[in-house]
């Protein structure tokens, strides 16, 4: 499979009252395409700050990343602005959506930034809706939906536009587990069915059951990492949940 | 083909969000309507204290130099005209005389200036129907034009003007032979007289006080080159004794009053532009805090901050055009609606400039929301700062 993401000595260190915190502390990883990694840990472990680095949207004090052959750091500002929206992804915690656009304008608007409203992205804009079960919810604003809708909203899009990887920082934090299962369940199928890279960052290792890989961290550098089926249904049922203070 | 993401976006939210945008643009529309409103009644009662004067068929007034170029304080002797006439470069010269009285008309009576001027000379207004004064002791009457409308007079009418003079108000019966143009004088409706008859029907302290005492206020002097103005009025004052000579402009800022009005009336509409100006911004302002989040998440996919900001500026100027427009078309509908009495006046290049000033209100006003859009982090979107 090809990599679609791969980070290479990964460091991000903040000067906090003169002395250094060191967020994320050497990492190193490779994605490939097809695949869905789960990012786990305590709060504070640097999950985040790992995943804004992976999204070019925060600078690393040292090391490379580069996705789908290209390295961020070699790209200027408004050349990686350019990346983001043609090859990344994005499903956030929160305010996910534009308010004043409906759920179709909201998921072709990564068409429009990308000057491609074709009318067959526009079908392919339903149908992924569709897929989702926001079929009849093409018109509605974001207002008018629960908020397991609109993580639905936010996977279409960060699908739409045919990314190389889809990034998700803690996409189900804000849903009940029953629906944060079914959101998890279809984007994991969407991913693996269209060959995409995705990494997403969850608090909540029951989130687990449907990604190929779990990588776990801790005081900012990866501790663990589970790769067969057994140890990550393991982990997911509750048989290591212990070992990560909930927060 | 919604190929314009910025202009797409701008409208979309305005459209969703129509009672929070109408509200701004109805802000707006009463700034624009209060600003015009201002500048017309700043242009309005300009006008009706500046307007005889600044319509003289005269390049210089010509006052007593102790009554310190006010018209009222000012006594001009009879005499006074020839001296001037004789000055190198004066062409004509024309006592002017005012004073104040009534015309009887059905109603109430209404309040006028009369002016006393010299037939064939310098004062006299060009007449838009009739004839002009045949003789300085004629019974007649040039009407302005707001006499003629507010009173209802014609041509030929024979009017009743009435003044003051010592404890009885007297009745003079005049005839009208000419209707002028609006010739405002004290923000009044004029009613102009020749010399002699004027002298008779003027207000004074007793009606017996008229023997050899000084009648005109000032001179009207037109000159052989009107560009001349400066010399002749220092050649005036070298060869006349007691005199000052002005252009009109000097004047008319010299009527009481006329300066502190329009200096105060443009330190509001000022005022007004500045509130209009702060409001606005304040609104855009809040607008762009209260989408910090939005703003970041639409960076973090990859919006640029062109497109950000061309949305936003859409928006502003989108909101400014229409209330301004509405604005315009309130205040010139407001003016038709309200009694001719209430002087105001729209001047089209005073309208023009207003209306360019109100519509700069909104991207100044925005500039500092543009730019607090501008700072937001793409980082924000994942909760993070830099
Ligand atoms: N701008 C910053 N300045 C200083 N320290 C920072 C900054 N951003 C993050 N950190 C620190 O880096 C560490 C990692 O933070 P991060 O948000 O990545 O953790 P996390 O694993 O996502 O935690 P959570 O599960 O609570 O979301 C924390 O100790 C945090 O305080
Ligand atoms: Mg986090």
């Amino acid at each position: 499979m090809a990599i679609a993401l791969e980070a290479k000595h990964v460091v991000k260190e903040y000067m906090v009252d003169g002395s250094t915190l060191t967020a994320v502390g050497d990492v190193s990883l490779q994605i490939a395409a097809g695949e869905f990694v789960a990012l786990v840990g305590p709060s504070g472990s640097g999950k985040t700050t790992l995943l804004a680095m992976l999204a070019g949207l925060l600078a690393p004090t040292s090391g490379q990343i580069a996705i789908a052959g290209r390295e961020l750091s070699a790209m200027k500002e408004a050349e990686r602005t350019r990346f983001r929206r043609e090859k990344i992804g994005f499903t956030f915690q929160a305010n996910n959506l534009v308010p004043y656009l409906n759920v179709q304008e909201n998921v072709e608007l990564m068409l429009q930034l990308n000057r491609n409203t074709s009318a067959a992205g526009r079908a392919r804009a339903k149908d992924l809706l569709a897929r989702l079960g926001l079929g009849q919810r093409l018109h509605n604003l974001p207002g008018q939906l629960s908020g397991g809708q609109q993580q639905r909203v936010a996977i279409a899009r960060s699908l739409i536009h045919d990314p190389a990887i889809v990034l998700a920082d803690e996409p189900t934090a804000s849903l009940d587990t029953e629906r944060a299962f079914q959101v998890v369940e279809t984007f994991a199928e969407l991913i693996h069915e269209e060959g995409r890279a995705g990494v997403m960052v969850t608090h909540d290792l029951r989130m687990c059951t449907h990604v190929d890989r779990v990588i776990h961290m801790t005081d900012g550098v990866i501790d663990r990492i589970y790769t067969s089926r057994h140890d990550i249904l393991a982990l997911a049922q509750g048989e290591a949940i212990h070992e990560v203070p909930v927060s | 083909m919604r190929s314009n993401l910025p202009l797409f976006l701008g409208f979309k939210e305005i459209w969703r969000n129509k009672a929070r945008f109408a509200l701004v643009i109805g802000v707006v529309t009463l700034i624009t309507v209060l600003v015009l409103f201002i500048a017309a009644l700043s242009e309005g009662l300009g006008a009706g204290n500046r307007e005889y004067i600044a319509t003289l068929d005269a390049e210089l007034l010509v006052y007593q130099e102790a009554a310190d170029l006010t018209i009222g304080a000012s006594q001009m002797p009879a005499n006074l005209t020839r001296s001037l006439r004789r000055v190198e470069g004066v062409a004509a010269v024309g006592p002017v005389g005012f004073s104040t009285g009534s015309v009887v008309r059905v109603g109430e009576p209404l309040d006028v200036a009369l002016i006393g001027v010299q037939p064939g000379q310098p004062g006299v207004p060009p007449v838009r129907e009739g004839v002009t004064f045949s003789r300085p002791n004629a019974r007649e009457a040039i009407i302005d034009a707001n006499v003629a409308e507010q009173a209802g007079f014609k041509l030929g009418d024979l009017i009743t003007v009435r003044s003051v003079q010592g404890e009885d108000e007297n009745s003079y019966q005049v005839r009208v032979v000419g209707i002028a143009p609006s010739r405002k004088y004290g923000i009044q409706p004029s009613i102009m007289l020749p010399a002699d008859t004027w002298e008779r029907v003027r207000a004074k302290p007793a009606i017996a006080d008229v023997q050899g005492a000084p009648a005109f206020n000032v001179a009207a002097v037109r000159l052989s080159d009107p560009q001349q103005r400066e010399a002749v009025a220092a050649r005036i004052a070298g060869r006349v004794k007691d005199v000052v000579a002005v252009d009109l402009k000097t004047a008319y800022e010299n009527t009481p009053g006329y300066t502190a009005q329009q200096s105060t009336l443009s330190t509001q509409s000022g005022f007004t532009l500045l509130i209009g100006l702060l409001v606005i911004g304040g609104f855009f302002q809040i607008q762009a805090i209260q989408k910090i989040a939005q703003i970041g998440m639409l960076k973090a996919i990859g919006a640029s901050n062109r497109t950000v900001a061309a949305a936003f500026i859409f928006q502003v100027v989108i909101i400014t055009t229409i209330g301004v427009l509405v604005g315009a078309l309130a205040a010139f509908g407001l003016s038709l609606a309200l009694p001719s009495v209430v002087p105001v006046q729209f001047e089209p290049a005073q309208v023009l400039t207003a209306v360019l000033l109100l519509l700069a209100i909104g991207p100044i006003g925005g500039a500092v929301a543009v730019r607090s859009l501008l700072k937001v982090e793409p980082l924000t979107a994942l909760g993070l700062t830099s």
